[in-house]
């Protein structure tokens, strides 16, 4: 120990001299264990196919991103930051786990290349990447996209050829448009301990809402997120089904069956919940979640697809800079007389 | 009021939870006597510098006047020592630039007579209100929690407005410091007569002294000590940064809201820091200027962190020694606390009337991280206690678009640091703010003249 007279080493920056010990990297490494519950719960559900798809959408993804970042932008690649494996994650937990190899390549390279890395990568992109893959795959490859494996069929640990299946939102669907009782229907599906627990057919994430809510509990745990987005999106739509089930429950399903069933969970809390993609305040996250929720009900209930909570999502990405614009944090000081 | 049925509050917009790393918390203030040598700036505080009225080879006492107050906003500036005046030369301070200082090479500890240097507690004041505004004014007192802003031009209260509450500022809310702390325990009954003073100079009836919670002891305390005297009380508060802002502050204890681009007095209030408190408490009853102040020497290495009586002008290395010496990792050395502190390019900067703290902190310590994209978490918008979008300011700046950012408030910034501390992407997000509101400031002016 020593007193120099006059040090020349000392480092001279502007305050703050401390910071919170987090970084992007340990939030987006949280989301991704928050994940874990529910790939589990597919794995149970679906064989070992739901690894091998999450997997390879997670390898796709980050190769994508490095070789777009290197080759085109001549950037150093931020693979390791974890929001590609977020999206691979996602984009995987958006497929079902019959998808063809193929098919998670050419999703993954979409969603990085035109959902991500064209508007300038992480922070910049207006759409979550991971729906953009989706939805692209959706449009151009239909048959594939809507083919379900069943659940809990008893070829899932062999990798051999599943049967499959409807899921319960699309048996409900067109039953209703066939003109079938609403009572008959239901006994076509399982029931809502095992929807929610996961036993149905679906996309590898979206069939276990019970792994779903766990994994958010954890993410508000850690303060990684906030509960706004997803009790607008899920508020709105039980609002919604409620209101039209207590009209008619012969013709409208209960408001459980709206939330447990399909990407609702999925959506309302991982994927309307990306920092990106979303609004910075409170307030506009309520109205963007109020959105989705509204958009989501009205394609289940009247529109072509059986589900609707990636269009609902993706479409009100686009209004996030204009609900930014009018939903602004409440400022200190903005009285008159102080009162 | 007592104890248990007080109240804990809080300001309710944003705000940070920092490690706390109080390590000198428990340790009493010791006095460093005056080293060999003092540079005492002549710009301490807020406002024009003073002007020196001694010259080279003068004689000088502890407390005699060196250099006189300019214009409206200035301050006096006395001698800390006794000795003789050798130059006045520019010397680094800790802003980084070398600027005008008094030195004086020491000799003995020779004070003025007119200052009673005994301890005995003096309750009565016998001065009136305008005695003490000149008092205050002459004894050079600025605000001692950092802010530097002349004291007597705070209880100047200006023509149509009217205060009905003083405010003592005892929140200490950055980390490590503990300097108001130590002074609230030994020195309470002296803080609550500079209460009375103070009181006594705006003409109003109550005053409620803020403490964070984190500080049970001087809760404990100056409530004890404050029953004697009706109208002044202590209210107890959640620990949260930045509560020490004077405008989260008045809102934390009075539900209050300085309005936008206002000040204090708006809604009624003056705030004063408890150690300006104490300096006023001396310089009314005690006919003692302000020539020292506490400094806390802290740090992760420091071998003993310390809160010391140093006299103004004393250089910080003299008070790095006196904490065990310069930890040899050492890799910045911070004037203040480490949310709003100064970086120091010098150990012969020497303390000064604002200077609260010395922090050392470790290299690993000493540097940013590497700045990453925004991933608009929000963060940043959620703890900022004005109600900003630190996010969206930055991308102002950066862009050169500074009327929108004037548009957006930037002015408001209050530059807690908040932002910055919490972003996940380390953004340098007040940098930028900083930047813009020069900007704007000076395009204000353009626009009057
Ligand atoms: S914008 Fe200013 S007031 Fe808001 S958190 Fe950042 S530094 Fe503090
Ligand atoms: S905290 Fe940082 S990353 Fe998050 S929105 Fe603010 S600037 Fe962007």
């Amino acid at each position: 120990m020593s007193v120099q007279t006059s040090s020349t080493l000392l480092t001279v920056s502007p305050s703050p001299h401390i910071h919170k010990e987090h970084s992007i990297t340990t939030m987006m490494y949280a989301v991704v264990y928050s994940l874990v519950p529910a790939l589990l719960m597919s794995v149970y559900v679906f064989g070992w196919s739901a690894i091998y798809v999450t997997f390879l959408a997670i390898a796709s993804c980050m190769f994508f991103e490095f070789a777009i970042s290197k080759y085109f932008f001549k950037q150093k690649a931020s693979v390791w930051d974890g929001s590609a494996i977020i999206t691979g994650v996602l984009l995987a937990f958006n497929l079902p786990a019959s998808i063809p190899w193929w098919a998670i390549v050419l999703g993954s390279l979409f969603a990085m290349g035109v959902g991500k890395m064209a508007f300038g990568g992480l922070g910049n992109n207006p759409f979550n990447p991971a729906l953009v893959g989706r939805v692209f795959l959706l449009i151009s490859f239909p048959v594939p996209m809507t083919q379900w494996p069943e659940a809990m069929n008893a070829n899932r640990w062999t990798m051999a050829d599943a049967t499959t299946g409807a899921t319960p939102l699309a048996v409900i669907k067109e039953g209703l448009d066939a003109g079938v009782p609403i009572s008959e229907l239901t006994a076509q599906i399982p029931g809502f301990f095992q929807l929610f627990t996961g036993m149905q057919g679906g996309c590898i994430g979206e069939v276990s809402g019970l792994a779903l809510v766990l994994g958010f509990l954890y993410l508000l745990y850690r303060k990684i997120t906030t509960w706004h987005i997803p009790v607008a999106v899920l508020g709105t739509i039980a609002l919604i089904t409620g209101v039209l089930w207590l009209i008619d429950p012969t013709q409208y399903m209960s408001p459980v069956f709206h939330l447990i069933t399909g990407g609702v969970l999925l959506g309302a809390l991982y994927m309307a919940t990306d920092y990106v993609t979303s609004p910075m305040t409170p307030k506009g996250m309520i109205i963007f979640g109020v959105g989705i929720g509204v958009i989501t009900v009205l394609i289940r209930l009247w529109g072509s697809y059986p589900e609707g909570v990636s269009f609902a999502i993706l479409i009100m990405n686009a209004a996030v800079p204009l609900i930014d614009r009018y939903f602004k944090p409440k400022r200190f000081g903005a009285v008159r007389n102080g009162k | 009021m007592s104890k248990s049925d007080q109240h804990i509050k809080t300001f309710p917009k944003g705000g940070v939870h920092p490690n706390d790393e109080k390590r000198s918390a428990n340790v009493p203030i010791s006095e460093l006597p005056p080293p060999k040598m003092v540079s005492i700036p002549l710009s301490q505080h807020i406002g024009a510098p003073s002007v020196p009225v001694v010259d080279k080879r003068d004689p000088v006492k502890v407390g005699q006047i060196i250099a006189k107050s300019k214009g409206l906003v200035s301050s006096n500036i006395h001698s800390s020592v006794s000795g003789t005046v050798t130059k006045i030369d520019y010397v680094l301070d800790s802003t980084g630039y070398k600027r005008q200082a008094v030195i004086i090479r020491v000799k003995d500890d020779e004070w003025e007579e007119s200052i009673d240097r005994s301890e005995t507690l003096v309750k009565d004041i016998a001065l009136e209100k305008d005695e003490i505004l000149k008092k205050v004014a002459e004894a050079g007192i600025v605000g001692l929690g950092g802010a530097t802003f002349p004291a007597h031009i705070k209880l100047n209260i200006p023509r149509g407005k009217k205060a009905d509450y003083l405010i003592l500022n005892g929140v200490e809310c950055e980390p490590y410091l503990t300097a108001d702390h130590r002074l609230m325990l030994e020195k309470g009954a002296e803080i609550i007569i500079g209460a009375k003073i103070l009181m006594k100079a705006l003409g109003v009836e109550k005053c409620v002294i803020g403490i964070e919670i984190n500080k049970p002891d001087a809760i404990a305390n100056l409530s004890e000590l404050c029953k004697e005297y009706p109208g002044i009380a202590v209210q107890p508060l959640k620990v949260q940064y930045p509560q020490g802002g004077e405008k989260q502050l008045i809102k934390a204890v009075l539900n209050r809201e300085v309005p936008s681009g206002g000040l204090p007095i708006d809604v009624g209030v003056v705030v004063h820091n408890v150690g300006t408190s104490f300096a006023v408490y001396e310089a009314i009853q005690k006919n003692k200027p302000l020539i020292e102040r506490i400094v806390t020497v802290t740090g992760k290495e420091v071998d003993k962190p310390v809160n010391l009586r140093v006299r103004i002008g004393t250089p910080v290395q003299d008070l790095i020694l006196a904490a065990g010496g310069l930890p040899d990792n050492t890799g910045k050395i911070i004037s203040g606390g480490p949310m709003m502190g100064k970086a120091l390019n010098s150990l012969e900067v020497p303390v000064a009337k604002g200077t609260s703290g010395i922090l050392l902190m470790p290299e690993e310590e000493a540097h940013r991280k590497a700045q990453q994209v925004c991933i608009r978490c929000g963060q940043c918008v959620s703890v900022c206690p004005m109600g900003l979008e630190p996010y969206l300011l930055m991308n102002e700046c950066e862009k050169e678009v500074f009327e929108r950012a004037e548009k957006d408030h930037i002015l408001d910034c209050i530059e807690c640091g908040s932002c910055a501390f919490v972003c996940p992407s380390n953004r340098a997000l007040l940098d930028y703010i900083r930047l813009g509101k020069r900007v704007v400031t000076t395009m204000r002016r353009e626009r009057v003249s």
